[in-house]
């Protein structure tokens, strides 16, 4: 919810404290941006879905001032204070929205009593398999359990049993046991995904959950259902029994799929990556990301990673290379290919380098097609940062024609590629062989394979930096996990390239490049 | 001494002679009210319904004037009028009289409604298992049609309305005013959040709508022939219009019986108009307002102040009625369906029935009914099944507290007023169970005999 778009304040009364609060904004949002800590249970209430109010957990009690039926006049009290007409029922928090002079209790008698029997009513069917389920320590029911439950069960009878293993599409599986029927997951299709393909079958406490038939729930934000299960009822088919999450370091991230630049957060261990999730940002990506987005990980192991730097196919140490490619770019007659996923910081480094060494930049665009949510027709996370860092002055082509004409003129010696693969851009084996090539870059390709000098790069997982979305956002990634052994982050070599060049075209020292360029807040 | 019925809606039910269509209609005096009600004001029209008092007769009695006043007229969207004829409260048997017997009654009632509110557009929701019912009703409005009583241009006076009629999905759910508007929708009949979706204003297709009970729409029929004042004239204060009491249970003659409200009172009712229990039983218990309604004990005594303040002291025989004495007694006349109980009955076994009924008939969305409803049905089909404990009745109590008021419609009320009446009043029984099967089982018996619940 952006709150600076609401103007409008009132004041309301929350357990006894006056506090003022955007108007309309409901109960469960007023409490928590009161703050300290205060939180209103609630399971199927999410900001960014419409209000279900079926879960029945956020439970308050409300009041408004009375007010005299015929004359509209306060009635009060006999200390001269408003009376306060309490509702003899409780009310759910998150479809009251706040109104001048409500009066809200959120841990009085009433209140504690109903999420108490909400609670023992979910938890008498619920399998209670918390040692096997993946949700456990991220799971909602299991902490407000702890907080509101009995501590016993009261229920002798049989469970309900129901599948403990349904696919609802390729990235999904259900745990129909553990389903709570919020219904967030079926919101979130037909409301955010604009793919309806979820619904709920059977009556009462047969209820399940399932997809239309003939459909499946394959839509790319398909995971995003995952997130939003309050419980371990949808789990990632890929994330499931792979790890307990309290295990899990988080590292915020930005997600390179697109120019959107969704905010996410990398679950790793001991330099492995199991998850990446978004993390909410409301003017990028709400709390939302796409399938795609967070499966780009598993090229951290592919089996193309460069993981040594090379000079004509022969293992060497960084410095050794970098200085080789410093020499080679001293040459005369330099090309660059650069690259919108570079971060800003070493977008900043090739323009150096480039400047120095008199190369001419190119960079090639790469499109898609954009869904109208978080995938952009721009499939590049920084072109941005490429036109901000002033690498490029002009939008990039969609190959390398012109470039293919300079070598074969012979006014292109030396190619500088970052991460691109030449030969699929117009540039074939035969005319790359007429030049010098150094290649940087994460995963071996067809350029790779013939460059003289091979640079290997980290992932995006691996280094830190930052990137320029869209809609000219700069936003910080941090590294999650160490890059492959001997492989130091990219600005370090780079950096002793451009310096290589200053020394030859005579700069002092104070205009050496430095870390201070590195880094700046999202 | 013998009771003389008030027949005002059921005037021509069980008629020799009678016949549902619409010749047979007009010629005992039939569409002559909506031919009145098209030279009136609408706003008229609804301040008679108001003056009249007439109270909803689906369940919560609520003043059906009051209910159209509620009606959201700025919004500029169209108005709609729903007849909910989805009757399916166990106990109750007066709708679908009217439909089989008399259904240009309830479609003139519905005209003069519609007309009075300027509704766009009406529907009838008829209970699916209603199959004849509806093809009565499609006949009847195509009838209508033709003498245009219905459909464009209705009589000459430029009102257009026409009544669709809809076939329930076959769920207890659906007569839930908001879980009828949505499965009218095409929707599951998932009840909806109050606030925001009052019907008056964010009804049926998020438009402004009315829904009321087959029998509320025929009484403005009589409201618009009698005025609001005479109709008021009918039964007491706050009390007005006929009810048509549908007896059944352990009585000689149940069935349907249309009384002015509080002209006749429960023992009356019971021993007089139906004829008394069986040769050699006695009165247990009464549930008087259909299977949700508080279960009545037969040697209670009810003491208090009434609205207007008149002190009572009734015994189960004098209760008048009415709305107000039968809520005063703790109770409701809800959807009018009496179910008597002599002293054969086990109320272990009666309550499990009636939990099997509603644990049936939550729709599931929400927590405290979902779950809670068949939580009781569980344990009381335990009890019956010879393996009941002496801490079930205060279990049985405390689930139902916690779904009672918790729940998004009135369901989690109806599924838990039964129980939490039931223990109030038969608690021994249930403990005595528990003890009787204790006692068995020690012996080496069988601790119950083979119960089929309905």
């Amino acid at each position: 919810m952006k709150i600076e778009s609401i103007v409008e304040n009132v004041t309301i009364n929350i357990d006894g404290q006056d506090v003022e609060v955007p108007k309309g904004i409901n109960i469960i949002e007023a409490v928590k941006m009161v703050g300290k800590g205060k939180e209103v249970p609630h399971y199927c209430y999410h900001p960014k879905l419409t209000i279900a109010g079926n879960c029945r957990m956020c439970m308050v009690e409300m009041g408004m001032p009375m007010r005299d039926r015929a004359t509209g006049e306060a009635v009060l009290e006999e200390d001269g204070t408003q009376k306060i007409a309490w509702m003899p029922k409780p009310t759910i928090g998150c479809a009251t929205n706040a109104s001048p002079g409500m009066h809200i209790l959120t841990g009085s008698e009433m209140v504690k009593e109903s999420r108490n029997g909400v609670t023992e009513f979910l938890l008498i069917n619920h399998p209670l398999d918390c040692p096997i389920c993946d949700q456990a320590g991220e799971c909602r029911l299991q902490e407000f359990s702890a907080e509101h439950g009995r501590g016993y069960s009261r229920f002798i009878e049989d469970k309900n049993v129901k599948p403990k293993r349904t696919r609802l599409g390729p990235n999904v599986t259900l745990d129909d046991e553990r389903c709570i029927l919020c219904s967030r997951c079926v919101r979130f299709s037909k409301e955010v995904a604009d793919d309806d393909v979820l619904g709920f079958v059977d009556r009462g406490t047969y209820s399940t959950l399932t997809c239309f038939p003939g459909k499946e729930l394959s839509h790319n934000y398909s995971l995003n259902t995952v997130d939003i299960c309050p419980v371990g009822a949808l789990t990632s088919t890929d994330f499931r029994f792979k790890m307990r999450v309290w295990f899990l370091k988080r590292t915020h991230s930005i997600c390179t799929e697109s120019s959107v630049g969704a905010n996410t957060e990398i679950w790793s261990r001991e330099g492995k990556i199991y998850r990446i999730t978004p993390r909410r940002n409301d003017e990028v990506n709400d709390t939302w990301m796409t399938d795609t987005g967070r499966a780009l990980y598993k090229e951290i192991e592919s089996e193309d990673r460069l993981v040594h730097y090379t000079i004509e196919g022969v293992h060497k140490a960084s410095g050794e290379a970098a200085v080789a490619a410093a020499e080679l770019l001293k040459s005369g007659k330099i090309a660059m290919v650069g690259s919108a996923h570079s971060s800003v910081e070493e977008q900043f480094f090739y323009k150096a380098i480039a400047e120095r060494s008199g190369a001419k930049v190119s960079l090639v665009s790469h499109n898609g097609d954009g869904d109208g949510l978080l995938q952009s027709e721009d499939r590049t996370p920084n072109l941005r940062g490429a036109l901000v860092t002033g690498l490029i002055s002009e939008l990039p082509s969609e190959n390398l024609e012109a470039l293919a004409r300079d070598i074969n003129s012979g006014a292109v010696k030396t190619i500088l590629a970052v991460n691109e693969d030449l030969t699929e851009l117009g540039i074939s084996k035969d005319v790359l062989a007429k030049a010098k090539v150094i290649y940087v870059g994460s995963h071996a390709n067809r350029t790779s394979e013939v460059a003289n000098i091979v640079l290997p790069s980290l992932m995006v997982f691996e280094k830190d930096g930052s990137f320029i979305n869209q809609s000219f956002r700069i936003q910080r990634f941090k590294a999650a996990i160490p890059g492959p052994l001997g492989v130091q982050p990219d600005f370090t070599v780079l950096e002793k390239i451009a310096a290589a060049l200053a020394e030859r075209e005579g700069y002092s020292d104070d205009h050496r490049l430095s870390m201070g360029a590195h880094g700046s807040d999202n | 001494m013998s009771h003389q019925e008030t027949r005002l809606i059921f005037k021509h039910i069980d008629e020799e002679g009678y016949t549902n269509d619409i010749d047979c209609y007009v010629k005992n005096g039939g569409y002559d009210q909506l031919k009145k009600a098209v030279t009136m004001q609408p706003e008229d029209i609804c301040a008679e319904v108001l003056t009249s008092g007439v109270r909803g007769r689906g369940g919560a009695g609520f003043p059906a004037g009051m209910k159209w006043k509620f009606l959201d007229r700025k919004s500029g969207k169209p108005i709609y009028l729903i007849c909910n004829a989805d009757e399916s409260e166990p106990g109750t048997f007066k709708d679908r009289q009217i439909i089989h017997q008399d259904p240009h009654q309830l479609i003139e009632g519905m005209i003069c409604a519609a007309f009075a509110i300027q509704a766009k557009l009406a529907f009838i929701y008829v209970r699916g298992e209603f199959f004849e019912g509806y093809k009565i009703l499609e006949r009847a409005i195509e009838e209508a049609r033709e003498k245009n009583f219905l459909g464009d241009n209705i009589l000459g006076t430029g009102y257009s309305c026409d009544i669709i009629v809809h076939r329930g999905a076959g769920a207890y759910i659906c007569g839930e005013e908001t879980g009828l508007i949505e499965s009218l929708e095409g929707f599951r009949a998932n009840p909806r959040i109050k606030p925001p979706y009052f019907p008056a204003a964010l009804g049926a297709y998020q438009c402004p709508t009315i829904v009321n009970n087959v029998e509320t729409l025929c009484d403005v029929k009589h409201i618009i022939e009698m005025g609001g004042e005479g109709f008021a004239k009918i039964g007491t204060p706050g009390n007005t219009g006929t009810r048509i009491w549908c007896v059944s249970g352990h009585v000689q003659k149940p069935g349907y019986y249309e009384f002015a409200c509080a002209d006749i009172t429960l023992g009356q009712l019971i021993y007089d108009v139906c004829g008394g229990l069986k040769p050699g039983r006695k009165l247990k218990a009464v549930i008087p307002g259909g299977s949700s309604s508080k279960i009545l004990r037969a040697d209670e005594r009810f003491t208090g102040k009434l609205k207007d303040g008149t002190e009572y002291d009734w015994g189960i025989e004098d209760i008048p009625m009415d709305f107000d004495s039968l809520m005063a007694v703790g109770s409701m006349s809800g959807s009018g369906g009496v179910i008597v109980m002599d002293d054969t009955t086990d109320m272990v076994e009666a309550l499990a029935n009636i939990n099997y009924f509603y644990a049936h008939e939550s729709c599931g969305q929400c927590t405290p009914c979902r779950e809670g409803v068949p939580w009781m049905r569980k344990v009381t089909q335990r009890m019956v099944d010879g393996e009941a404990r002496e801490e079930d009745a205060d279990l049985l109590k405390s689930i139902a507290d916690q779904i009672a008021g918790r729940t998004i419609c009135a369901f989690g009320e109806a599924a838990s007023w039964p129980v939490q009446s039931f223990i109030a009043k038969f608690k021994d029984e249930f403990v005595e169970k528990a003890q009787e099967q204790a006692a068995r089982r020690k012996e080496g018996k069988e601790t119950a005999e083979a119960t089929t619940l309905i």
